[in-house]
């Protein structure tokens, strides 16, 4: 494997921890979002390159669905909901953003000292790609402890699953079926999150996920 | 007479960066005001206002120790040394060996240092919230430049800037997120040190936000002359150490000859010209950020370095 074909696939995995640490910055919901669909983009960029290099074309279908559905469908549809919702004004995060970012800084270096103990003899591309995407997941995961809005923690868990897709696409051999049916499956549960959170709205008045503590009688 | 031309060359670029220096600043005013449509003073308007403020006389205040006469010459000294050891159009220069990247920041840490207490000595209350708020800056940003200098210091093997530049220019770098990040920290650490607009604004004396100004309010002729052109020196600084260590194209390498130093020379002003132009265009494109959000913007510039720092632990180089 070349050395520019492995840069470049460093740069775009490289990148893609960036932007989940933006989005970690990011305190107004709007931005969030923007930084949400810059996220799948990279990431169809990322996967595309993987197809590139791996002589793989059913990989080249994952990043146009990356791209359509989750870099753009998914984001439209969030910002509709939040101008819906009347929340696109808001700040919202639960602690500071200086103590998330080095509640993140440690995740990344935790999944790579785990990646990169665990998987010495592996090939060097697919040995980093697990450790981003480790990263990736872990800091997707962080958005959702750190955020209190139900429609950040759905960007959370959306940008969780894009970790899922570099990981899959860095292990070679992945069968489209699977592909295609988990895209289709994290579209059903954007479909049915985006229910939830109207109902959850209808019926508290907020979106925001304290609510439903004192609603279970647990008193913060 | 080997040693004599090289120090002439090293001459050359103490002279260059001085010369240099209030040239930039008065060129992304300049862009700065055509940005927004105004005329704008002349490109050498900061000369002009130098030769006026040094043929003024120097009104001290009354409680004003030594320690405030002399705090603008130790500035101005240090920041020029600092800027006369960036490489600017030649790596090899003779005192090459003692242009550390750590030194340079030291170097920029005491013209600082001095500045604060400059601040604190009059004991006015602007002085104070200046040295209060220039200090919260520096103790951000200074870890942000270390963690910078550590990831290229630990892709270059070597903290030197002339052995960094010369492997900057080898095919050896490749493509690395971690350079990427440290481009992005070292802009934003360049855009904190030298109170550009979301961090701080020199133009305006707005007290709610200002931090270098309120620094700086008591001085008056030569001395304000030595910390304005002080100044200048350290943004050019900041850029060319940008263009040094990420652009380092066209740079005169060992004996290069008279031809080769004026290519660099060249390149050089070339270099600047598009660090002002970015910059100018940059800070019409952006507001003003609250002083409390500062941290934040630093913190982020200490994260992209730390990330970089990790993230070379994954590429394959190291």
């Amino acid at each position: 494997m070349g050395t520019l074909s492995f840069d470049v696939a460093h740069l775009l995995a490289g990148g893609l921890v960036l932007v989940s640490f933006m989005m970690l910055y990011q305190d107004r919901l709007y931005a969030l979002l923007n930084v949400f669909a810059l996220h799948a983009v990279v990431l169809a960029l990322s996967v595309a390159w993987q197809a590139y290099v791996q002589h793989a074309p059913h990989l080249y279908v994952t990043a146009a669905i990356a791209l359509l559905f989750k870099g753009m469908v998914i984001p439209f549809a969030l910002h509709r909901m939040v101008i819906r919702l009347g929340i696109h004004r808001e700040i919202e995060t639960v602690v500071g953003v200086g103590m998330t970012m080095l509640a993140g800084m440690g995740l990344v270096a935790l999944s790579m000292v785990v990646m990169l103990r665990v998987t010495p003899t592996a090939d060097p591309l697919a040995r980093e790609d697990l450790a981003f995407a480790l990263s990736v997941l872990l800091l997707g995961l962080l958005i959702m402890v750190t955020r209190r809005n139900a429609v950040s923690q759905v960007v959370g868990f959306m940008s969780l699953e894009n970790g899922l897709v570099l990981a899959a696409t860095g292990a070679k051999g992945m069968p489209l079926v699977v592909e295609i049916s988990v895209a289709f499956s994290i579209l059903i549960a954007f479909i049915v999150i985006g229910i939830f959170l109207f109902r959850i709205r209808e019926r508290f008045d907020t979106v925001d996920i304290g609510a439903l503590d004192d609603f279970r009688g647990e008193r913060r | 007479m080997d040693v004599i031309a090289d120090l002439t060359v090293q001459g050359v670029q103490m002279a260059l960066v001085l010369l240099l220096a209030p040239l930039l600043t008065g060129f992304v005013r300049k862009l700065k005001a055509h940005l927004v449509r105004r005329q704008g003073p002349s490109v050498f308007q900061p000369y002009r206002d130098l030769l006026r403020l040094l043929r003024k006389e120097v009104v001290l205040a009354e409680n004003a120790s030594w320690l405030f006469r002399v705090a603008p010459y130790l500035i101005f000294a240090a920041t020029w040394v600092a800027a006369a050891l960036v490489p600017t159009f030649a790596t090899g220069l003779v005192f090459s060996w003692s242009a550390d990247l750590i030194a340079i920041i030291a170097l920029l840490g005491s013209a600082r240092f001095f500045l604060a207490l400059a601040g604190l000595d009059v004991g006015t209350s602007f002085g104070g919230i200046g040295s209060s708020r220039e200090m919260l800056i520096g103790t951000l940003a200074e870890p942000a430049m270390i963690m910078i200098v550590f990831t290229l210091a630990l892709i270059a093997g070597s903290t030197q800037l002339a052995t960094m530049a010369d492997y900057m220019l080898s095919p050896a770098v490749g493509l690395r997120v971690s350079l990427g990040l440290s481009l992005i920290a070292l802009i934003m650490v360049a855009i904190a040190e030298n109170a550009r607009i979301p961090v701080d604004n020199p133009a305006t004396h707005l007290e709610l936000t200002m931090v270098h100004e309120a620094m700086v309010l008591e001085y008056s002729g030569r001395h304000l002359a030595m910390i304005e052109l002080a100044a200048a020196l350290k943004l050019q600084l900041y850029i060319s150490l940008i263009a040094c260590l990420f652009a380092p194209w066209g740079l005169a390498r060992d004996g290069g000859g008279i031809a080769a130093y004026a290519v660099g020379i060249a390149f050089f002003i070339v270099k600047l010209a598009v660090g002002g132009l970015l910059l100018a265009l940059f800070e019409t494109a952006i507001a003003k950020m609250r002083v409390f959000r500062v941290p934040e913007f630093l913190g982020a510039a200490l994260m992209l370095g730390l990330l970089g720092t990790l993230l070379l632990f994954v590429s394959k180089g190291l």
